[in-house]
């Protein structure tokens, strides 16, 4: 089977009488499903309304920093706005996105089995899930929080006039969420893989996300006690992060990135999973370098728990710390190297098939790579000690979690929407909306890298007017970012009515989730596959056994 | 319009230079690796472009050479960036003796500073060109950092505990100077200058001033004030350690460790006195928590200074 | 009385019963790492302020009633052993020694919570409750007064837990009941067992590192 053009034979490709979307109908049918595929577009649903929540705060804010002062909003309504913007796009959207979504849909099936280890626990998480946002948009109507998403004490233990102790709670709540996503797919990746899909033939898909959930398994809990401690010293006037009760404000930021560095592996590993399955399919061959890109997922996580006193650099943290977490941080930058070497060799002398999936992948590995080198930049202390709290993180992060993440999220979502709708996207207008995110976002965030070595502080409201120029070319790159999002909106909509449909294999790719239909039956297989291939197999048949 | 944009700060301090001459080589470096992928990658995805329906890519091996090349490459160059940066960072955080030292105190949403000489400004620091300068940092309420963008510096300001940072400026002029930790409502308003001036200006500055006394004169009319020579005399007794030469020295204590009396240990000592006893001496000292304010505190740490100072060790603090 | 033999309940995502039975074991293993981190958070931040702060965590630790926290050390170890004999009941399919066994381990906690309520009275009566009504003469008030948040946030997160726990004891004890378990099918008893022996664990480092600072 050939790779197909952008028109299907409709006949050929029609879906199966009975599958996962249409086997029941009702409100009650989606409310109380246990189906792994049905809860991953609960949280697909939840998590985009999420990102535009957060999204619009973020042009609420970009339209204040067209100007030097400070008036179109109050400062503390700036400060609710950029608060407002980090929670919901960290909490609601970055960390669950792909490992919710897609690894949710997919990590059955691309193991060969019928559902998750535990399904009822997988629709508790998008439960809590909704119920800690519940509480966080709660606490946002009734005046928010201004303690930026990072909550330091003492200011948010013991000074802010906002809804601290709701918005912490929802956020605590929220965590649970991500605990029990991550427990149901380590389970499952050891437990629950089809005969003869032995580690080393798992797609790097899955590899990541196990890696991604030892990290939430592990991580999120310390947040969750930090936030704890929090709501209790505001609420009962306890004095642990408090000086003038004889706490320690710097234990807060320790216990705080303990989990708030380790997170951000949480939102880079999955998408580069969804990288490492997009590249050998549109390149028709074999991924390069298979178990270094898997152990270096492995060797990501377990790092990545090393480093998070490079956000303490300048808090006070002695001088000999400083040099340890500088010194791991250089490491954890490594594996990632690896991996952005091996993907460019898998395009050595492919057979390059140029679709909009690809394009986001090869995004990603662009701007990830300019975020991850300016990771360096930031690991070495005496740049760290100038562009700390500074524009330049901001510009860092977010080509990371933007240019990087979400393009992955939106590669993925383009590469397994017919498996997951059984329709094709219209190819013209999703490469057209990767051009405007692709210009619009390079627009925003790297003036950013010049304004924070000039020295603009963030989550500032007034800046000084030499910044200003610098300031407009990054809100005039938001509002174009904005525009390229609304447009997949549009047609991912118009497509599950009028996309034609997509067959089970499309693209021609390989692993199980493409042997069977789409969309898939509820218990995704017809027959339990009998794995005798490798991951990647583009120079064979795809074998079912 | 392009006169006011500004795309690289000014220098203005000694670290100035070294810093941005690393930034530099990081730049270069990661502009090497940026054009290296992307040129690679679309130069790969343009050529390899799928010609007909039924091209087969020749299978390719792993190649170990290769992955262990790039792999050896990066850490190298990280390891070099690391140890540039490590060896600046401990030049920096190491304030010359002879420094100047002023006090900086952050609160929503100001700073204040105060010379030795007594002389006090708000949202401005007046300092020497070409001496070196120590900033003592406090902080009345919330977590600030003391950041000068032309002298690549910045500190976290923490309540209940003193920082500090040091510079020395290399050129007349004025700087900015900001909070750069999210610290509330008016973050964006805590800004201030500060102002490089020749060390004869500075002088003539400081003489101009209205007259207030100096810091160490406050301090010696505190400590007799708050008795503390009833227990602390010039010689030692069973009752407290001599004061005289205690600073910079390192101290034993009772539970055997060994700490350097520097302003944090002073600072400690008054408060909690309890905490780090000296060897040979009983807990007897009443704590001075919430009868002595911040301001005091300093100035009874200066005047101490004053008593005859022990040569500091090399260590970084 | 005759056996009762259950039904080895085979979900529809697993192939056989050993899968059932492992996936829900590393299930449950994982899931007390994640509440080892998540007590380890408090711990890293008593053991910071203990070792900035130790005449004044001494001073406050020895307002601890160690004669309660002592008796309350056994009777958890006895619950611990109790449930094992619960899970072993269970293995051998004996629903009486199953239901008795997890009522005794029930009882036993619910002493626990008791004798815990005592000791947080004693401590409301004492003014030792941080807070606007604290007092403390024996050392620097604020630092002891950090002492008690974090032994309050401690052992009321173990006591927080603890109820989870009683109140499942009460759930497995019905389905105990109702013949649900057998030799064949005993996993759900087991998985209870862990997380009760987990909280054992906890309150083992929480006893000594809370009320026996300095006490030789």
């Amino acid at each position: 089977m050939s790779v197909v053009a952008e028109r299907t034979v409709a006949s050929q490709a029609r879906p199966p009488r009975r599958h996962y979307l249409n086997v029941n109908y009702g409100v009650r049918s989606w409310l109380l499903t246990v189906d792994h595929k049905r809860i991953a577009l609960l949280y697909l649903v939840s998590i985009t309304l999420f990102f535009f929540l957060g999204g619009a705060a973020a042009v609420l804010f970009r339209l204040e920093l067209l100007t030097p002062r400070a008036d179109l909003f109050e400062a503390e309504t700036y400060n609710k706005l950029f608060t407002l913007h980090g929670l919901v796009m960290i909490f609601f959207f970055l960390i669950p996105s792909i490992p919710a979504v897609l690894g949710n849909f997919l990590v059955p099936l691309m193991i060969g089995a019928r559902d998750l280890a535990f399904p009822k626990l997988n629709l508790l998480s998008w439960y809590v899930f909704i119920i800690g946002g519940l509480f966080t948009l709660t606490a946002a109507i009734m005046g928010g929080v201004d303690t930026g998403w990072t909550f330091y004490t003492p200011y948010s233990s013991t000074y802010s006039n906002s809804y601290v102790a709701l918005t912490v709670t929802g956020a605590f709540i929220t965590g649970f969420s991500s605990i029990l996503t991550g427990l149901n797919f380590i389970v499952t990746i050891h437990k629950m893989r089809a005969p003869g899909m032995t580690w080393l033939r798992l797609p790097l898909f899955i590899w990541s996300h196990y890696a991604t959930s030892l990290i939430m398994v592990l991580g999120t809990p310390v947040l969750a006690i930090s936030l704890v401690l929090v709501a209790l010293e505001r609420l009962f006037q306890l004095g642990i992060f408090d000086p003038r009760l004889g706490g320690d404000p710097v234990l807060f930021q320790h216990l705080f990135w303990f989990y708030s560095h380790p997170a951000v592996y949480i939102m880079i590993l999955p998408a580069m999973g969804v990288v490492s399955e997009i590249v050998p399919c549109f390149s028709r061959k074999r991924i390069f370098g298979y178990t270094f890109i898997a152990f270096s997922s492995i060797a990501i996580a377990v790092l990545g728990f090393f480093v998070w006193g490079h956000h303490l650099f300048v808090s006070s943290q002695s001088v000999y710390a400083g040099l340890v977490f500088s010194f791991l941080s250089m490491l954890v930058a490594i594996p990632s190297a690896i991996k952005v070497f091996n993907w460019t060799a898998t395009l050595y002398k492919g057979s390059i098939v140029y679709r909009t999936p690809l394009f986001y992948a090869l995004g990603f590995i662009g701007l990830f790579t300019i975020g991850g080198l300016t990771g360096i930049f930031v690991a070495t202390l005496p740049i760290d000690v100038h562009v700390h709290d500074t524009y330049f993180i901001v510009a860092h992060f977010h080509y990371i979690m933007v240019g990087g993440a979400i393009m992955g999220y939106l590669g993925g979502l383009h590469f397994w929407w017919p498996k997951i709708t059984g329709r094709l996207y219209p190819e013209g207008w999703a490469r057209f909306s990767a051009l405007i995110i692709f210009v619009g976002f390079n627009l925003t965030f790297f003036p950013q890298f010049i304004l924070g070595y000039l020295g603009m502080p963030r989550r500032y409201a007034a800046y000084p007017d030499e910044f200003q120029v610098l300031n407009v070319m990054s809100s005039a790159g938001a509002s174009i970012l904005g525009i390229g999002y609304l447009i997949p909106l549009i047609y991912f909509f118009w497509s599950m009515r009028y996309g034609p449909y997509a067959g089970a294999n499309p693209w021609d790719a390989r692993g199980l989730e493409w042997t069977t239909a789409s969309p898939p039956p509820t218990d995704n297989f017809e027959y339990k596959p009998q794995v005798s291939q490798s991951a990647y197999a583009y120079d064979e048949e795809q074998k079912v056994g | 319009m392009f006169e006011d944009l500004p795309l690289f700060p000014v220098r203005a301090s000694t670290f100035a230079g070294q810093v941005d001459t690393l930034y530099f080589f990081l730049v270069a470096m990661a502009t090497f690796f940026v054009v290296l992928i992307f040129g690679t990658v679309i130069f790969f995805t343009a050529k390899y472009r799928r010609r007909s329906a039924t091209e087969r890519p020749p299978p390719i091996h792993l190649d170990m050479r290769l992955e262990i090349l790039w792999t050896i490459i990066p850490l190298i160059l990280v390891m070099i960036s690391f140890g540039w940066g490590a060896s600046l960072f401990v030049h920096m955080s190491q304030a010359p003796e002879d420094a100047l030292e002023l006090r900086a105190v952050g609160r929503q949403w100001m700073w204040k500073l105060q010379h030795p000489s007594g002389a006090r400004e708000i949202n401005q620091m007046h300092v020497p060109v070409g001496k070196p300068v120590k900033v003592i940092l406090a902080s009345e309420d919330v977590v600030h950092s003391f950041y000068v963008p032309a002298f690549r510096i910045k500190m976290d300001v923490v309540p209940g505990r003193y920082t500090a940072t040091w510079f020395e400026a290399t050129r007349e002029g004025e700087f900015h100077l900001f909070c750069a930790e999210y610290c509330g409502t008016q973050h964006s308003g805590m800004i201030g200058r500060v102002v490089a001036m020749k060390p004869v200006d500075y002088q003539r500055w400081l003489t101009s001033q209205a007259s207030e006394e100096p810091i160490a004169v406050s301090g010696e009319r505190l400590f007799q004030q708050l008795r503390c020579e009833s227990c602390h005399q010039t010689t030692s007794n069973e009752k407290g350690p001599t004061l005289t030469g205690l600073f910079g020295r390192r101290v034993k204590l009772e539970s055997g460790e060994s700490v350097l009396a520097d302003e944090a240990y002073i600072r400690e000592s008054i408060l909690n006195p309890h905490n780090q006893i000296v060897a040979g001496y009983r807990p007897i000292m009443p704590t001075y928590q919430g009868q002595i304010s911040e301001d005091a505190l300093h100035q009874i740490i200066v005047y101490l200074r004053t008593l005859g100072r022990a040569p500091e060790e090399k260590n970084p603090s | 009385m005759a056996e009762i033999h259950g039904t080895a309940a085979l979900a529809h995502q697993f192939d056989d019963p050993e899968q059932q039975v492992e996936a829900s074991t590393l299930g449950m293993w994982t899931f007390l790492a994640t509440e080892i981190l998540f007590f380890g958070g408090m711990f890293v931040a008593y053991i910071v302020y203990r070792m900035s702060y130790p005449q004044a965590f001494a001073a406050a630790s020895h307002h601890l009633d160690i004669i309660l926290g002592t008796i309350n050390t056994g009777v958890l170890i006895g619950s611990s052993l109790t449930m094992v004999l619960a899970v072993y009941s269970a293995q051998m399919g004996r629903r009486r020694g199953q239901i008795l066994f997890l009522a005794a381990t029930l009882v036993l906690g619910l002493i626990f919570l008791s004798i815990k309520g005592v000791e947080y009275q004693h401590k409301f009566h004492e003014h030792l409750v941080p807070g606007a009504g604290f007092q403390f003469i024996d050392a620097d008030p604020r630092h002891a007064a950090i002492f008690f948040s974090l032994y309050f946030a401690m052992t009321g997160m173990h006591a927080f837990h603890m109820v989870i726990g009683a109140g499942l004891i009460i759930w497995m004890a019905r389905r105990a009941w109702r013949g649900e378990f057998s030799p064949a099918y005993y996993t759900p008893v087991e998985m209870l067992g862990l997380y009760w022996h987990f909280v054992d664990v906890v309150w083992i480092f929480l006893f000594p590192l809370l009320y026996l600072i300095g006490r030789h």
